[in-house]
């Protein structure tokens, strides 16, 4: 980490706005706040009139006691009663000092992690409800670094700079207070003198800011060149690469030693320079006095003291300036954070909702309490203020759907399409054709732009999207296991799902065996995203936490494309099962798994060319038909 | 020590590095006198001038102060540059000589770290391991000096007064050391459960839809929760001692301060001491704990950068076990293969093979298919032919001659593979196809891409074959990427080309047509082929069938599905409800 007041100048773009903001947040601390204000002020006043005492004790005690001696000559007894009481005061009001900084600095850390806890929580908590689409336009990194850096800088400015900052404000305040105290016309000077030493921590600011700002970019572009270099270490190899990845390495790292040694060479200069300034300031402060000394204006023991003020007043100058880049640094990551609290999160006017239901006696659909098997959605109707009940069964309905991700580049064009329950459908086309994008839109993963799509005959649009997704499981393209044991992570599906459950929908998946095979089973830990376990395997999890989800629709995307075709046809075994009596969607490259469909369509650039059962898009000989037979073309 | 056995590194920038430790005792030197010069302003100069009525000793002094005080800075900015420019030297052969390595690694080696751990050894321990030498330069010389210079300035000053010191020393020795003992294993837990609590973002960032498609919002964040609380307690836990810090220095300075105040006091008014050195006095003092508390610093992060250096030692101490023999063959002179009882095991443990006594001839300009289920070591035996592992056990000739006797560029410029995971890098589509044959024409690279049918999606880009491809070749799809990978090594022109599943995002229409390019634009070279796909490979030469890393067949199709029962069930399981 580069020394303080000399990192990147990010300017906050509103900082006005961003420091209230984060002053909302610290609000609830008030009490804690005025105590560390309190302690503070105390702990300042400690020091500074320690420093003034210290022309007490000479002009007071000493001064006097040395006067005596020379009246008294040999016949001198200093009695020293008086100056240890006021010894004994001086250690005290020490004492009390330190006490106070120690209250201080704990309510402080107290303020700072209680107040992070609260912004992670609030951060994390917010991103949780964001709409995919957001998670599309940011790239990972980004929202990390609100995490980590931006998270970092703030605890920083809260625990260290915040304080510092107003226990540099008070000791300014002190010690002018004495100095003028002291001797006026010495005051002035030393107000005079400041300026330079602000001119110079400006200037190295500035330079050591510019200098990190380069730093960083240098860095990141090395580091990027390491991360891409190393993650494709095999194709380099393959490729015989090598040298000449040496060879940009060694332009990136020769840059990133130009820039460092500039940035941190400006850094660490700031600390002698300040501290020799000093010195300077402190000698003409002498100098000065010494004038007044001897033209009678003022005495040896005021200088003593007021010299050691000089020392005691540009310290916190310097403190406040190099302060000020990290306020402005941790403003700035507040201003991120802030930014991601403020992104408007998944609408959802939906009302429709899921329900328990059993049958009564007529065969009518009425509401239960318990969990009874049975499902319906409960649909309140605004205008006679009536409800009524439909069944869950998995009808799903497209009607002339159009979508695009922007607005003027439509992806979906006029899509219609019907599943009734316990069909499946399956979607066909090459890469970009938009079968992922169907998918995506029955769960309410993006809202089409035009058209309708109901789900048991009610617009999906009506119904509470959490109620939707719980009607609906899902087995994406890229299968994404959480840290925790192969237990938890099938329990994912249904979080009250009993150990039978789990079971059970381990074995439909035929993951039961494999999991057996493991060093621990069902408690194997999974970490780092599934990578102790063979892309099937985490395949076969997948396919197990949707089972156990057990939803009346199902969709697959893709889930068996990494599958070698004998453990393919063992899942396929196992789905069967699964699918009996659900709506299925599925996409998949290879026909076979899509040729026991009811209904397969056959998509292209967003639209669907071709749609029928096997049998009949074989005769139709159009695209299916090449699709489905290129693979004969060549034998 | 371990971090001694990096100092070769220090290469060209020994010189600042040696430098600047001497530069800071310099500075230390003019430090620790201008109290003296202090004291010495105010007991001679100052009472001087009031007596006589003259500052000529007060310029004197004054004038020296500041000559110190320029010197004293000249000697800190120098040794701000050469610490810099010394540890940001060091920090770059180090990062070189780590980078170097990692390109020499085989991937034997490449397996036994992480892809992710070798990137964090070459960054942040790096960088870890060039602020702590940045410190040290600083201040490992500069602190003890400090500390003993002080001392004896101190002891020159007011030898009695120094008692003061033999109390307030051990004191915040021992203060210290119970805070960094207390605080040390606090931060550790602290540090985990951190990481812990970032995992878990990037895990919640990374299966954002999973999430979604559960309705596990409010179970993650409950999680979250847990965790954040985690790390709000062990934070609280470790920094309620460091805290401590702060007032125990200002209570022994404050401390010393008055005993000084006492004991110089009497003195004063006994006459063995003036006003002036109460204040030089207390300025040693604070020198001498300072260093101390300095000390503590380089202490702690010399501990913290120990795990970072161990972290690179691992690298530098790996040996790369794949290495081309002295006087090696460059030429390879076709694209013939043979495994001759070739036994392998990636530990090189006989009892644990995954490839069992593999025999095969291969001749040069066949096509080969290779099908079997997961873990049957396709990609393994494959692998083998451009030399990525060794055999464990028998002989893998390659154009007549052992692998083992090739210098390996030239070998694996002769091997083009197509990896499972492949990659493709920053930069526009043009510069990764240059991969294959840096001095590619436009109509070669053209050609490579109509062979690997990518030239028409290529051409729909605006920007053609200059699209920029973004970090890890983000901007195309999965089966674009597979095809541009083909391309690429396309372009080497090899005599033996292996596609490991290199089709598996692309359609089977494209897939048959790649494969058809292939046959007409490569006669020569052999070409072997994974697939799961019974397509892919049924209309081969041969095919390869591998059962766990055994060969249970290898013949054409039609013998295959007369005789093997394995590749008859892949078929039947494939082909099944063909009108």
């Amino acid at each position: 980490m580069p020394p303080r007041g000399a990192r990147p100048v990010a300017k906050p773009k509103n900082a006005k706005g961003t420091l209230n903001r984060l002053m909302g947040y610290l609000k609830p601390h008030k009490g804690r706040l005025i105590l560390v204000a309190a302690c503070i002020l105390v702990s300042t006043l400690v020091s500074t009139t320690g420093t003034y005492l210290l022309k007490e004790v000479v002009n007071s005690f000493l001064e006097p006691l040395l006067q005596q001696k020379e009246a008294e000559g040999a016949a001198f007894a200093a009695d020293f009663a008086p100056f240890i009481r006021f010894l004994v005061l001086m250690m005290l009001m020490y004492v009390a000092g330190a006490l106070s900084t120690l209250v201080y600095n704990r309510a402080m850390m107290m303020v700072s992690t209680s107040t992070l806890n609260r912004i992670r929580k609030e951060m994390f908590t917010h991103m949780e409800d964001l709409p995919i689409r957001y998670f599309d336009q940011h790239t990972h990194g980004e929202i990390m670094s609100r995490y980590t850096n931006d998270t970092d800088t703030l605890r920083e400015f809260l625990s260290q700079s915040f304080p510092q900052a107003i226990s540099s404000l008070f000791s300014i305040l002190f010690s002018l207070f004495y100095m003028i105290r002291l001797n006026v016309w010495l005051t002035l000077l030393v107000i005079a003198l400041m300026p330079v030493m602000l001119f110079a921590t400006g200037q190295i600011g500035k330079h050591s800011g510019k200098n990190f700002a380069a730093q960083q970019k240098a860095v990141g572009a090395l580091n990027g060149y390491i991360e891409e270099t190393i993650e494709g270490q095999r194709v380099v190899q393959v490729f015989c690469h090598e040298e000449k990845a040496k060879e940009d390495f060694d332009g990136k790292n020769e840059a990133v030693r130009v820039a460092g040694t500039r940035a941190n060479t400006f850094a660490s200069m700031l600390g002698p320079i300040m501290n020799n300034l000093g010195h300077c300031n402190y000698v003409i402060t002498a100098l000065v006095g010494a004038v007044l000394i001897v033209k009678g204006y003022t005495d040896v023991g005021v200088l003593v003291s007021f010299l050691a003020f000089t020392r005691q007043f540009s310290q916190p100058i310097s403190n406040v300036a190099q302060q000020f880049n990290v306020i402005m640094l941790a403003l700035a990551g507040s201003e991120r954070i802030f930014e991601l609290m403020d992104e408007p999160v998944e609408k959802d006017e939906g009302y429709v909702t899921l329900v328990n239901a059993r049958r009564d006696d007529q065969g009518r659909i009425t509401e239960s309490r318990e969990r009874t098997g049975l499902w319906a959605w409960k649909h309140p109707h605004q205008a006679d203020g009536t409800v009524t009940y439909t069944e869950l069964k998995g009808d799903v309905v497209f009607e002339d759907v159009t979508f695009g991700y922007v607005p003027e580049k439509t992806v979906l064009h006029n899509i219609s399409l019907y599943a009734k329950p316990g069909q499946k459908i399956a979607f066909v086309g090459s890469t970009g054709a938009g079968k992922t994008t169907i998918t995506n839109l029955i769960n309410r993963f993006y809202d089409i732009q035009g058209g309708k799509i109901r789900y048991d005959g009610i617009n999906i649009e009506k119904i509470k999207k959490d109620d939707l997704r719980h009607s609906l499981a899902m087995v994406l393209q890229d299968t994404h296991l959480f840290t925790g044991t192969v237990r938890d992570n099938i329990r994912y599906g249904k979080l009250d799902a009993s150990e039978e459950e789990i079971q059970r929908a381990a074995s439909i998946a035929n993951a039961d065996f494999f999991i057996r095979h493991l060093p621990q089973g069902y408690d194997t830990m999974i970490t780092g995203d599934g990578s102790n376990l063979s892309q099937g395997q985490r395949q076969l999890l997948a396919i197990a936490r949707a089972a156990v989800a057990d939803p009346p629709v199902l969709i697959l995307d893709e889930a068996t494309s990494s599958i070698d075709t004998r453990t393919e046809a063992l899942i396929e075994k196992g789905m069967d099962g699964l699918m009996k009596g659900r709506t299925v969607f599925v996409i998949a490259h290879r026909l076979s798994t899509v040729r026991n469909s009811q209904a397969i369509m056959v998509l292209e650039n967003g639209r669907i060319i071709e749609r029928g059962d096997h049998e009949s898009l074989i005769a139709q000989q159009g695209k299916y038909y090449q699709l489905y037979t290129g693979m004969f073309e060549l034998s | 020590m371990k971090l001694t056995r990096l100092f070769k590194y220090a290469g060209e920038y020994k010189r600042e590095l040696i430098l600047c430790p001497v530069v800071m005792i310099g500075e230390v030197a003019m430090e620790t006198t201008i109290p003296l010069m202090i004291a010495k302003l105010i007991n001679e100069a100052i009472p001087h001038s009031r007596e006589t009525g003259e500052i000529s000793q007060v310029l004197l002094y004054g004038g020296l102060m500041i000559l110190m005080a320029l010197l004293s800075m000249s000697f800190g900015m120098m040794g701000s540059w050469l610490s810099s420019k010394g540890a940001m030297g060091f920090a770059k052969n180090l990062r070189k000589a780590l980078f170097e390595k990692v390109q020499r690694f085989s991937f034997k080696n490449i397996d036994r770290f992480s892809t992710a751990s070798l990137v964090t050894r070459l960054t942040t321990d790096v960088n870890q391991v060039q602020n702590t030498v940045m410190m040290l330069v600083r201040g490992a010389v500069r602190s003890p000096i400090m500390f003993a210079m002080a001392m004896v300035m101190a002891m020159n000053l007011q030898k009695e007064l120094t008692v003061v010191l033999l109390v307030a020393v051990p004191l915040l020795a021992i203060g210290i050391a119970v805070i960094m003992k207390l605080a040390f294993p606090r931060f550790q837990v602290m540090m985990k459960k951190y990481d812990a609590l970032n995992a878990s973002v990037q895990e919640n960032l990374i299966a954002i839809r999973v999430v979604k498609a559960f309705v596990r919002a409010s179970y993650e964040k409950e999680k979250f929760n847990a965790s954040a609380d985690d790390v709000t307690a062990t934070q609280r836990a470790a920094e309620k001692v460091v805290l401590w810090n702060g007032p125990l220095m200002q209570i022994l300075m404050n401390g010393c301060v008055v005993a000084v105040l006492w004991l110089g006091g009497q003195r004063i008014v006994g006459g063995s001491m003036m006003f002036g050195d109460l204040t030089a006095f207390i300025t040693y003092i604070m020198q001498i704990l300072m260093s101390l508390m300095m000390l503590s610093f380089l202490f702690i992060s010399f501990v913290l950068s120990r795990a970072s250096v161990g972290r690179i030692l691992e690298v530098i101490d790996e040996q790369p076990d794949i290495e081309s023999p002295k006087e090696a063959a460059r030429e390879v002179r076709d694209g013939s293969i043979v495994f001759d009882h070739v036994d392998f095991s990636y530990q090189g443990d006989e009892n644990n093979l995954v490839l069992t006594d593999i025999n095969l001839s291969i001749r040069s300009g066949e096509t080969i298919g290779v099908i079997g289920g997961t873990g049957s070591a396709k990609t393994t035996l494959v692998s083998l032919i451009p030399r990525l592992y060794d055999v464990t056990r028998g002989r893998l000739l390659v154009g007549g001659k052992n692998v083992k006797e090739y210098d390996i560029h030239a070998l694996r410029d002769q091997v083009a593979m197509v990896l499972q995971k492949n990659v493709l890098f920053s930069g526009t589509i043009r510069e990764n196809l240059r991969w294959g044959d840096a001095n590619a024409t436009d109509e070669e690279i053209t050609a490579a891409c109509k062979a690997a049918a990518a030239d028409e999606f290529i051409r729909s880009f605006p920007d053609g074959y200059d699209t920029d491809l973004g970090q890890g070749g983000v901007n195309v799809s999965g089966g674009q990427k597979q095809r541009l990978c083909i391309a690429r090594a396309l372009l080497k022109k090899p005599r033996i080309m292996i596609l490991d599943d290199a089709t598996s995002a692309v359609d089977t229409a494209t897939d048959a047509r790649i494969r058809d390019a292939l046959h007409t634009a490569m006669p020569d070279t052999t070409k072997i082929i994974i697939a799961q796909r019974i397509t892919s490979v049924m209309d081969a030469d041969r095919i390869l069938v591998l059962d766990e890393g055994r060969v249970m067949d290898f013949g054409t199709h039609e013998e295959l599905m007369q005789r093997s029962e394995i590749y008859r069930e892949v078929y039947t399981s494939q082909q099944k409800g063909v009108a």
